[in-house]
């Protein structure tokens, strides 16, 4: 059990809109990293958190607004596990109502041509998120997971 | 997308000056490493060293290059940084590639295929 901190962890709720598109995605989580409560993790945490927000906001802008213009909201909140992250836009709805599986069709003895470049982005956020949920609620998708500290 | 090359008898080394290969960048990476790689024969060798940040579509646009080189060529790894290597990791992508410690180790290591 690790000691209670000694702050008060709502001044550190971070929450930021920006549109989804690759080059506003970049600078969005440049601004994230640079502010609490990112510069609070562990340099290994921060490059897990940075991963899986750039996977989940591309996805927005690719899918939910397939390339299109839109916004997103991300809060981020940090609780004695991690932090909470809540992701929000105004996109179509996910097929079959809920996140994609992510799961992986490669190995060691896949051939070459047959490897696909695609298909990672769902796999690595559900192996780096705790209690992922989706809910689409008043034409929004609400996409919520923890990071959780592993250090 | 700065992309620095070497060229040595059945080997290139392309040694990317970015400290990140992303949705932003994936597409323009792709393209310039076809690009250099057509003019060179042997094994090519991408040091990734300085970068410090890829995501799927940086992961999918590597994966490409590795297809285009198929079946004569082949396109090993060095360098990899804290969370590149984690990427390569969970998505397995690290039994697919030779992945070298370093750029200098991979230049002196025997062509692996």
């Amino acid at each position: 059990m690790r000691p209670a901190p000694d702050l008060d962890l709502s001044v550190q709720t971070l929450h930021l809109v920006l549109a989804a598109d690759p080059d506003s995605v970049r600078d969005g989580l440049a601004r994230i990293l640079a502010l609490p409560p990112l510069t609070g993790l562990s340099d290994d945490d921060r490059g897990t958190a940075e991963v899986v927000l750039a996977e989940v906001l591309n996805n927005i802008g690719e899918h939910a607004y397939a390339g299109g213009a839109g916004t997103v909201e991300v809060t981020l909140v940090p609780v004695m596990a991690g932090l909470d992250c809540l992701v929000v836009d105004q996109g179509v709805t996910m097929p079959g109502n809920q996140p994609p599986t992510g799961r992986l069709t490669v190995g060691p003895e896949t051939p070459v041509p047959d490897l696909l470049e695609g298909g990672f982005g769902w796999h690595l956020i559900r192996v780096l998120t705790q209690d992922l949920a989706y809910a689409r609620i008043d034409g929004c998708n609400r996409l919520s997971f923890t990071l959780p500290n592993t250090d | 997308m700065q992309l620095q090359t070497q060229t040595r008898p059945r080997l290139l080394s392309v040694l990317v000056m970015e400290d990140r290969i992303d949705a932003a960048s994936a597409i323009q990476f792709k393209e310039r490493m076809r690009d250099l790689t057509q003019t060179a024969d042997g094994r090519v060798v991408l040091d990734l060293a300085r970068v410090m940040f890829l995501d799927s579509s940086g992961l999918g646009a590597i994966v490409a290059v590795k297809k285009l080189l198929a079946p004569d060529r082949v396109l090993e790894l060095s360098g990899l940084t804290p969370t590149v290597e984690k990427v390569f990791r969970l998505t397995r992508m690290d039994t697919i590639f030779t992945i070298h410690p370093s750029h200098e180790v991979a230049v002196s290591h025997a062509a692996s295929a």
